[in-house]
């Protein structure tokens, strides 16, 4: 496991991030990655750059945005086919830019669309790709070292590609802060022409139904969560999890096994196969802190831990602890918030 | 039609345990489970083959123990299971993976006819990468459908099939060609149990067994650990945090009185915190 780089694989330089531009709207997932890819490419003191690819007329926003979050240039892709992420028309432009420009690291979101296209892009390029990680960093022969959680969050390890370019990993959303957006920062733009002719392309995207017409979740990025585990004991007891969301403002989720039970919908489950969140406040009502809901909640500014069990695992990296019985003071703490909120509702805005 | 699942035999991991001194994965006694997402899967391909005929392979690379999953998938209805094992496999990551999986499903396909539709699960629960599926799919050259909640259409005689795909934000519904490599997302159907006659056809079926050489991998230096880009340097424990919980004062008090402690303590440690949740309290 020493490092012997082909001789061919040597021209490979710069830090790369993918920006995830969909229906006009960039996950902040790659605004996170362009602070990792910053540091790392500080480290190797090589350039950082963003990977716009879009509808035409449609990447200005994305490449202002890029520039302020850090990247020193954008490469940029316009093409009528790249409207919608497509699995064929992005890995077509994607490999192509990587086989011109030769980047040395690649970075993607680990999220539906950077899953889906990381593992095409990879195997095509036929290189590493180091999944969902936690941590990113290079070590002093300048090989990413990509440390990742592996069954189920109880371990971790850290994983290289030494003999291959690029060196590819995926980020889940939340793990990395957002870096300081710095107006007015601006950079080089390369527009890379790619032909992606819409007859070729076999897949065809019939509709779109967005979210918001649904009511989905959307905790990776709220300010506050508040979630119930098992020690909540049934599905009617969870209603004042979602009682003290309603009156925070707040998205309301759950351990696992909640889901497993059917008192939440899976995409409120939180932890290693759930969401990472990073909010402010997070308050876990009869969670026991298994290092699977852990590794999803540790990003968080300030935990609250409300539980029966003095020894609960959760007491070792809560910041707040409250040995007591959540179905007691969940709707006691309710009813403070909301008077307090009330009360400050009613006071003439000082501004 | 012909149908290949992959599958993938895994650790159950709600009881791994790390062993406290060398740090490393003690695997001895661990029981073994089919992982839990490729039920999803499997359990689509099946409701497929019931409603359009035709018929289901399950396929699976690892260790000879692994045909114990595949027999499970016999028992749930599949017809027939393919196990690709050998040595030569070790230490595959998911480019190698994928790269002795695309072989042996062109094999199955020359062996009982190209497959229509490959699925695979949405990821595992051990490795737990996703990267697999879309390996698999490049491979092959097929048309990859990632994250899908719901299949809509199918049409054999035009090899149509439309899908409804989690993308961000909302659901893409995709209509694509046949043949095509399809994962499905967790929750999107509920595994049958199996007839009885499936059961006792499952207990004695044969497990067809391939090595490398019969399943016709033709470069063993791109399979296992030689032919893995990715290197697994060092494994090791999170690091505990040696901070406990600040423990609120519950001795005698009421939950009112915890309440209103609990809420002192959130506006001293976060600030401003309280103005904003007014905010977000009021739909801002
Ligand atoms: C591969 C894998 C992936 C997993 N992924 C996740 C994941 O993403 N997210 C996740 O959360 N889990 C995950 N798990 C499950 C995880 O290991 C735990 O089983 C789970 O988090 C436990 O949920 P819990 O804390 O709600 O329940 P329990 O562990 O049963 O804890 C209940 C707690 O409630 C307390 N309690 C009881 N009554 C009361 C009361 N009246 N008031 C206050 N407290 C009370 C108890 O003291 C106890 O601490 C995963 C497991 C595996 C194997
Ligand atoms: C600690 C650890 C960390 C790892 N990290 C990485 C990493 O970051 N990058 C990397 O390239 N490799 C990694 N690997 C190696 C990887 O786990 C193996 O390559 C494994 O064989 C397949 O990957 P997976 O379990 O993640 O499968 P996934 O890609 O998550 O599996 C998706 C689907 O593919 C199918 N499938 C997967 N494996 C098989 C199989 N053997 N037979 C049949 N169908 C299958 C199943 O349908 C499965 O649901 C890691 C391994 C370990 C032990």
């Amino acid at each position: 496991t020493k490092k012997e780089l082909p001789e061919h694989l040597k021209s490979y330089k710069h830090v790369w991030v993918l920006v995830e531009l969909e229906r006009g709207v960039v996950h902040p997932v790659s605004w996170e990655l362009l602070g990792e890819g910053r540091k790392l490419a500080d480290k190797l003191k090589v350039d950082l750059a963003a990977v716009v690819l879009g509808a035409p007329g449609g990447t200005a926003d994305a490449i202002k945005d890029s520039f302020g979050y850090g990247a020193d240039l954008c490469y940029v892709v316009e093409n009528p086919s790249l409207v919608d992420y497509r699995n064929e028309p992005y890995t077509t432009a994607m490999t192509e830019l990587v086989n011109k420009y030769q980047p040395e690291i690649l970075l993607m979101g680990a999220t539906n669309l950077g899953r889906d296209l990381a593992g095409s892009v990879a195997t095509t390029l036929l290189t590493g790709l180091t999944a969902d990680c936690t941590e990113l960093d290079v070590d002093s022969d300048g090989s990413l070292a990509a440390t990742r959680p592996t069954f189920g969050g109880s371990l971790l390890c850290t994983i290289y590609t030494l003999n291959y370019r690029p060196q590819m990993a995926t980020m889940r959303p939340r793990v990395a802060a957002m870096p300081v957006y710095q107006p007015g920062r601006t950079g080089r733009v390369i527009n890379h022409e790619v032909s992606l002719p819409e007859d070729s392309i076999i897949t065809k995207v019939l509709s779109f139904l967005p979210d918001s017409a649904t009511g989905k979740a959307n905790l990776p990025y709220a300010d506050v969560v508040v979630a119930g585990g098992l020690g909540m004991q049934n599905a009617e007891n969870y209603q004042l999890v979602r009682n003290l969301a309603e009156v925070l403002g707040a998205e309301w989720g759950g351990s696992r096994p909640l889901v497993q039970k059917g008192w939440i919908p899976s995409d409120r489950q939180i932890g290693q196969t759930g969401k990472t969140i990073r909010p402010r406040l997070y308050i876990a009502a009869g969670i026991s802190g298994a290092i699977q809901h852990r590794v999803g909640v540790e990003g968080a500014d300030l935990i609250v831990a409300i539980n029966t069990d003095p020894n609960a695992p959760i007491f070792d990296f809560a910041h707040v602890g409250i040995v007591a019985d959540a179905t007691k003071i969940l709707p006691a703490l309710t009813e403070a918030f909301r008077k307090r909120l009330a009360l400050a509702a009613a006071r003439p805005a000082a501004e | 039609m012909h149908i290949v699942v992959c599958i993938k035999q895994v650790p159950d991991s709600a009881q791994i345990r790390v062993h406290p001194v060398t740090n490393t994965i003690m695997r001895q006694g661990v029981p073994t489970i089919i992982n839990p997402y490729d039920l999803f899967s499997l359990e689509e391909a099946l409701r497929l083959r019931d409603k359009f005929g035709g018929e289901v392979t399950v396929v699976t690379m690892g260790p000879p123990m692994a045909d114990a999953s595949l027999r499970k998938c016999l028992t749930f209805g599949a017809d027939r299971a393919v196990l690709l094992t050998d040595r030569f496999f070790a230490g595959s990551d998911t480019l190698a993976t994928s790269y002795a999986l695309s072989y042996l499903i062109k094999k199955v396909g020359e062996e009982w006819g190209a497959p229509d539709i490959i699925f695979c699960g949405k990821q595992t629960i051990d490795g737990d990468t996703a990267q697999v599926g879309p390996g698999i799919a490049k491979r092959l050259n097929l048309l990859q459908l990632t994250y899908i909640s719901k299949i809509d259409e199918f049409d054999l005689a035009k090899r149509e099939i439309t899908l409804q795909r989690r993308a961000e934000g909302g659901i893409q519904v995709l209509k694509t060609k046949l043949p095509c490599l399809v994962t499905m997302l967790e929750g999107t159907n509920d595994m049958r149990r199996g007839s009885i006659e499936d059961a006792l056809r499952g207990a004695r079926s044969e497990i067809v067994t391939w090595s490398a050489a019969e399943a016709g991998i033709p470069d063993l230096a791109l399979c296992g650990l030689r032919g893995s880009p990715t290197i697994v340097k060092k494994v090791f424990a999170p690091a505990p945090r040696d901070e406990k919980a600040f423990q609120i004062d519950v001795q005698d008090k009421s939950a009112n009185d915890i309440s209103e402690a609990l809420i002192a303590e959130i506006n001293q440690r976060q600030p401003g915190l309280e103005q904003d949740i007014q905010k977000l309290a009021a739909g801002f």
